[in-house]
Order: structure tokens, then sequence, then C-alpha cells
């Protein structure tokens, strides 16, 4: 129950999220396994911007924002969370299928906003 | 609900190339009804689409003529055989920079330079470049606020902000301020809406997205004459959702790809067998009170 909890204390999906994702976050946190990925967000980058994830298993996305307020966006799936400049965020993600997803920033940020994005990647 | 229509049934294109017409777009028969029916009728009129000048942008492989292209357009514009009766600058008028005096320098720069347009009547939209790292305060030191309506020979223009927001998003309040103004007016009443960003997902994973425009969408559904001009992807683009048609204008200083044409979304490189090419103003002509749009893509030089 403690866990489920937890859940909610996680950003995770933005209103159009899949619903096959949320389910499967759910099953992935009875089953106890999980990984934290430490990365920071700065103008105009993240660090690190290529992250390996393995299908099935959930990862939870600690960011944290060291210069202003960032976005954190993967469209493809989804998942968006506001990073607030010097608060650590917590994003979680079950990779259900295998692939290369773009993420993005998507709050303004400047002049090199655009080019502020990375992939994940997620492989069997 | 967005619907791709097919280009034949959306538009009548012709290829006009001399006095440098671009081409220029029939909009009528988008909804198979003439607004003469209507109650509200407007007059005729014609006003410009002058969008995205992004002043202060650099970059010799995208456009190596960047300070005099705006001049070139407002030179332009001063000859057209027919004077508009305003002109709407969709926003992004500056480019981006972190340094709020430069900011205010650039958007000077903007403010004197359209001075020299023979049209004084204006009305400026703020583009995420201009207004989403002060949320559209030295834009409206310059050009005043950054939503607000207007009306026109029968017709209601609205100008939406969707940039001030950094999200890129038109917030609640706007949202409330949007349909309290709408409640107003009848709903065969002609509507014409400005914006900068897309109010519906053209391509959200390259930021051609309103956050919430599908909150705007929904309020303007019930209303039969709505035109939505917006700019922000710096080429010419038609599209419907429901009955009412989307058109984005090409911007002034640099194009952009076609949506998800190519892997990642950078500025066309300039061609100089074709200088200024994707490039451009338009003009939009309203007819039978206002739902017959002629809609002429116009070069940024005179040829």
């Amino acid at each position: 129950m403690k866990r489920i909890v937890k859940i909610t204390a996680f950003v995770v999906l933005a209103a159009g999220m899949a619903a096959g994702w949320h389910r499967l976050a759910t099953a992935a946190v009875s089953a106890g396994a999980e990984q934290v990925v430490h990365m920071t967000a700065k103008k105009f980058e993240y660090t690190p911007n290529q992250i390996t994830l393995k299908k099935g298993v959930p990862v939870v996305l600690e960011i944290t924002a060291l210069d202003r307020d960032h976005g954190f966006k993967i469209p493809e799936l989804g998942v968006r969370a506001d990073l607030k400049s010097g608060q650590v965020r917590r994003v979680r993600i079950v990779p259900d299928r295998t692939g290369t997803f773009e993420f993005r920033c998507d709050v303004f940020c400047g002049s090199g906003h655009e080019d502020m994005s990375g992939e994940i990647v997620v492989v069997d | 609900m967005t619907q791709h229509l097919d280009r034949r049934e959306f538009i009548q294109l012709a290829g006009l190339t001399t006095a440098g017409i671009a081409g220029v777009v029939f909009s009528s028969g988008l909804r198979g009804v003439s607004l003469a029916a209507a109650k509200n009728r407007a007059e005729d009129f014609m006003f410009l689409q002058m969008s995205d000048l992004h002043w202060g942008f650099t970059g010799p492989a995208v456009n190596p003529d960047a300070e005099v292209t705006l001049d070139k357009a407002i030179a332009h514009v001063n000859t057209l055989p027919r004077q508009p009766d305003f002109i709407a600058f969709t926003g992004d008028l500056t480019h981006t920079t972190d340094d709020p005096q430069e900011r205010r320098k650039r958007l000077a720069h903007v403010r004197d330079a359209v001075a020299k347009l023979k049209v004084k009547a204006h009305h400026y939209l703020a583009g995420e470049h201009d207004a989403s790292l002060d949320q559209g305060e030295a834009f409206k030191e310059f050009f005043g606020k950054t939503h607000y309506t207007f009306d026109h020979k029968g017709v209601h223009f609205i100008v939406l902000d969707n940039v001030s927001d950094p999200k890129g998003m038109l917030g609640d309040e706007q949202l409330q301020w949007l349909r309290a103004d709408l409640k107003k007016l009848d709903k065969d009443a002609p509507i014409v809406v400005l914006t900068h960003r897309p109010l519906f997902d053209l391509a959200p994973d390259w930021d051609w997205t309103t956050a919430d425009g599908a909150a705007a969408m929904e309020a303007l559904m019930p209303y039969e004459y709505v035109t939505v001009f917006y700019g922000h992807i710096h080429q010419e683009h038609h599209q419907m959702t429901g009955h009412i048609p989307h058109h984005a204008a090409k911007g002034l200083m640099f194009a952009l790809p076609a949506p998800h044409s190519v892997p990642k979304k950078t500025p066309i490189p300039w061609d100089a067998a074709n200088p200024y090419g994707g490039l451009g103003f338009r003009s939009v002509q309203a007819k039978d009170a206002g739902d017959d749009y002629a809609l002429t893509e116009w070069a940024v030089e005179k040829s």
C-alpha cells in the first residue's frame, strides 16, 4: 500500500498518457524492481542526454533543474513534468516497448531552447 | 477533432509569380455556406498578415540578408496596388535573447522599422521569442496588451496569447476571458482569431501546438464563421478543425521544413538561386461578409 501511495508523489503522466503505461507502472511497482537515474537540466542541455533503459523495468528519473525552470517532455509517451529551479523532480516511467524516444524541454528557456533535448533508448 | 482535408477540396491554388505574388488561396467553399445568408454581414476589406520577423537573428547560412529582409518586405508592402485596412503582426517580432536590455533594443528596432509602413493601423501579437522569458513584460512596453479584441467592418477579431506562459499555453484566466467574449456574440457572427502558435496539435514534438489549445477550440466550435490565422511554423499551412480553418503564414527571416518532413526541425538553408524563398507575407481579403477569404501570398521583394 505504501508503494502505491508513493506513486502519487511522482509526477508521472500528463492527462493523455496511454492507459497501458499507467497500468504497467502499477504492476511494475508491485514487482518492486526499480532503478533511479539522476539527471540535471540547465540551459540548454540535459545530463545525461542519452539514457538506455531495459524494457519492462521501472525507472525513476530524478531531474534537478540547475539554473531556471525547465520542462521535461517525452511526446511519444505522453510524459511531461515541470522542473522547478533548484528542485528535484521525480518522473517515473515503465518502458513497455523498445525503441528510441526523444525527450525535450517544453518550457521556453532561451536561445538554445530548441536544442535542449535527449533520447531514451529502450532495449530488450 | 482535427481533420486533414484533401488539398483539392480545401483550396484552389493559383501559382501567380508576377509582381512578387507567390500564390493565391481562395478559401471560399471551406464551409460550403456563404455568410451572406447570416444576419451579421460584414463589409469587404483587406488586411495583411506579417509574421515571425525574428529581428536580431543571425545565421548567414540561413539568411545572409537578415538585416535587410524586413526593410525589403516593408518596401514591398508599401508598393502594393491596394493598401490594406490594417496589418496584423502574428508574433516573434524579435529573435529571443536572454538580455532584457537587448530584447528591448530589438523590440524598439521593430517598432521603428514598421513605422515606415504607409498603413499605420497595426495589431501586434507576441511570439515566444518576444515574450516567454519575461512573461511579455518588455513586449507590452512597446506594443501593448498581448490578448485583446477589436472589430473591423463587421468582423470580430480575437487576439490570443499562447506565448507569455513559457509552457506555450493560454491559461485558465485567458480561456475564461475568451468564453466571456464569445458569449456576447451571435453564433453566426464572423470571427477571426489571431494567434502565434497553432491552436491544434500540428506537431507537438516540434513544439507546434498550444498546450490548452483544445479548450479554445471547444469554446469556438459553436460559432459558425470562425477563421484562425497564426504564425510560428514559418510556412504556409492550411488545416481544418471541424468547420474551422487554420491558416499559418510564412515568416520573414527563415523558413522551416514541413511538419515531420525531416527528423529534426532546423531552419531551411538559404538558397542563393532563390533568395528569400519560403519567406513572405500574406494579404487576406474578406469577401461576402467575412466568410470568403482570399489569401494572397506575397514574396519579400517585388519582382
